[in-house]
């Protein structure tokens, strides 16, 4: 039997295209609430933190209504851009630019807030503004955090399942990704693919995994190690 | 000149209180700023560096304005757009660059980062990553990185209490040195007496936001008063009595002295508190120690 490997392509197409989008989406987010002492931050942290607790179909059914032709949104991008978001690929996109959207921001949050004040003090009067003291100075010291990030982004997105089939239904080539491909295959009761797709998922998931974790190890003691 | 004329309100642990500072600094002085915990210190050093607003008052330093928070359109300087090196207590050295990258990351300018390095002695180190360095070493770096965009004030935030009497004394020279070759005006918030009588030319005290003292290091520091020959200040640990006698236990700096006291003394105070002991008849006996220091 030969596999149809075209599935698990979408899954990392998918998933690659999200990870670079939501990576550029949050790193003013994050920085924003890294530093505020607005009495919004909870509010916002809140609601960046709700694809996390809500169920994939609730966040898929409204997305699916706002994506749709009949919501503004959706109509809009009909009618001016000639562009049809639900079950296509673009849709998926943005779909789950909002279910991932806290597995990047929170890591990248948790960064940002381990830097020492000081240290951002210390660019600032080394003379150098913002964007300079974001990306000299940061993101080079919180490199395990920007890994995880990324990471957990990527494999998360991979991962997905309610809100795909709700928003990008199971289109061959175009949105049937990896996920959804085995639920099918268990419903036809074509077990032996399922075991193999399944077994792909696992492997490919942990190997993920592990490289963070190998990742952050070495860097916390090249960084943090040595003679004190 | 600098002139310092600045009001801002602190929430602090001790409730509210108002930071009150008017000041003027000699160019190229070496002003230590003395005072207890929570006194307004380290804010007034932040306010100068811009790191912390105000709610009115002017900087003025030489013919230029750094801030002026009560004229219409108000001014106030980023940290960026004023001339200052600032050393902090717990180096704030920059992980990911070696310690010549962090010099250079302030101004790219090798030969005066070497230059620099060569002063305080770490030329040998310039390749290494801040966490491959002493305390000593690391804030060694963080002076020479102040002092790479050659400011017009440095500033330090208690910058040696964080390490060991002996480096402490090795650093301090180094303070100097490069407050002499480069002319800066050197403002150091310090709580060690001997380090401020050896490097400041002027101590200004602060007490809950209000200048109470302000002079020469030798008027400021000295505690001797009226025919006094010389007095210590040191916490009463325990009053205890032996036959008739009360005995006092004083610590004064590292180490610990018994003294008489007297019953209506004793009387008046409690273990705890700050206790001032003077003597008048005696003059003291002054002979070498055999350790320069006592490590605790």
């Amino acid at each position: 039997m030969s596999i149809d490997f075209e599935p698990f392509v979408i899954s990392f197409k998918l998933a690659g295209i999200t990870t670079a989008l939501l990576f550029f989406i949050s790193l003013p987010l994050s920085w924003y609430l890294s530093q505020t002492r607005s009495k919004l931050k909870p509010v916002i942290e809140a609601v960046t933190a709700l694809p996390i607790v809500l169920p994939p179909t609730v966040l898929g059914f409204y997305i699916l209504y706002a994506l749709s032709y009949n919501s503004p949104v959706g109509a809009f991008f009909e009618e001016q851009l000639g562009i049809k978001l639900v079950f296509t690929f673009t849709g998926l996109v943005i779909a789950s630019c909002f279910y991932s959207l806290p597995f990047m921001v929170q890591p990248l949050q948790a960064g940002f807030e381990s830097v020492s004040k000081n240290m951002i003090e210390a660019s600032y009067i080394s003379g150098k503004g913002k964007m300079q003291t974001l990306f000299r100075v940061v993101l080079p010291n919180i490199k395990p955090s920007v890994m995880t990030a990324i990471i957990v982004t990527f494999a998360h997105t991979v991962g997905e399942f309610g809100v795909v089939l709700m928003v990008g239904g199971s289109m061959p080539g175009e949105t049937k990704v990896a996920s959804v491909a085995i639920y099918e295959f268990v419903e036809i009761m074509d077990y032996k693919a399922a075991h193999i797709y399944s077994a792909i998922m696992v492997v490919i998931s942990f190997l993920v995994l592990l490289s963070v974790y190998i990742f952050n190890y070495k860097h916390k003691n090249r960084v943090f190690g040595g003679a004190k | 000149m600098i002139e310092i004329d600045i009001c801002k309100r602190l929430h602090g642990a001790s409730g509210e209180m108002d930071l009150e500072v008017k000041l003027e600094i000699k160019q190229g002085a070496f002003v230590a700023l003395a005072g207890e915990s929570g006194s307004g210190k380290t804010t007034l050093l932040r306010i100068l560096a811009g790191l912390e607003t105000v709610d009115s008052g002017v900087i003025r330093v030489g013919d230029k304005k750094w801030l002026d928070a009560g004229s219409k359109r108000g001014i106030n300087l980023p940290p960026q757009k004023r001339k200052i090196g600032f050393v902090f207590q717990d180096y704030a050295l920059f992980p990911n660059m070696s310690v010549l990258g962090n010099l250079l990351y302030v101004r790219k300018d090798k030969k005066f980062a070497q230059k620099l390095l060569e002063l305080v002695g770490l030329s040998q180190l310039q390749d290494r990553l801040p966490a491959a360095l002493s305390g000593g070493q690391k804030q060694r770096v963080s002076l020479a990185r102040a002092m790479m965009g050659r400011p017009e004030i440095l500033l330090l935030d208690e910058p040696l209490s964080a390490l060991n009497p002996e480096l402490r004394a090795k650093l301090q020279q180094d303070i100097l040195s490069l407050h002499e070759a480069f002319g800066t005006t050197t403002v150091m918030v310090s709580h060690d007496p001997s380090e401020m009588y050896r490097l400041a030319s002027r101590v200004v005290v602060l007490n809950h936001g209000k200048v109470v003292r302000n002079g020469a290091a030798k008027e400021v520091l000295l505690h001797t008063s009226g025919s006094q020959k010389f007095s210590f200040e040191g916490e009463l640990l325990e009053i205890y009595k032996v036959d008739v006698l009360n005995v006092g236990v004083v610590s004064i700096g590292n180490q610990l002295v018994e003294v008489v006291l007297d019953s209506s003394e004793a009387s008046q105070l409690r273990p705890g508190d700050i206790v001032s002991l003077g003597t008048k008849a005696f003059a003291p006996l002054v002979s070498k120690a055999r350790k320069k220091r006592m490590k605790l």
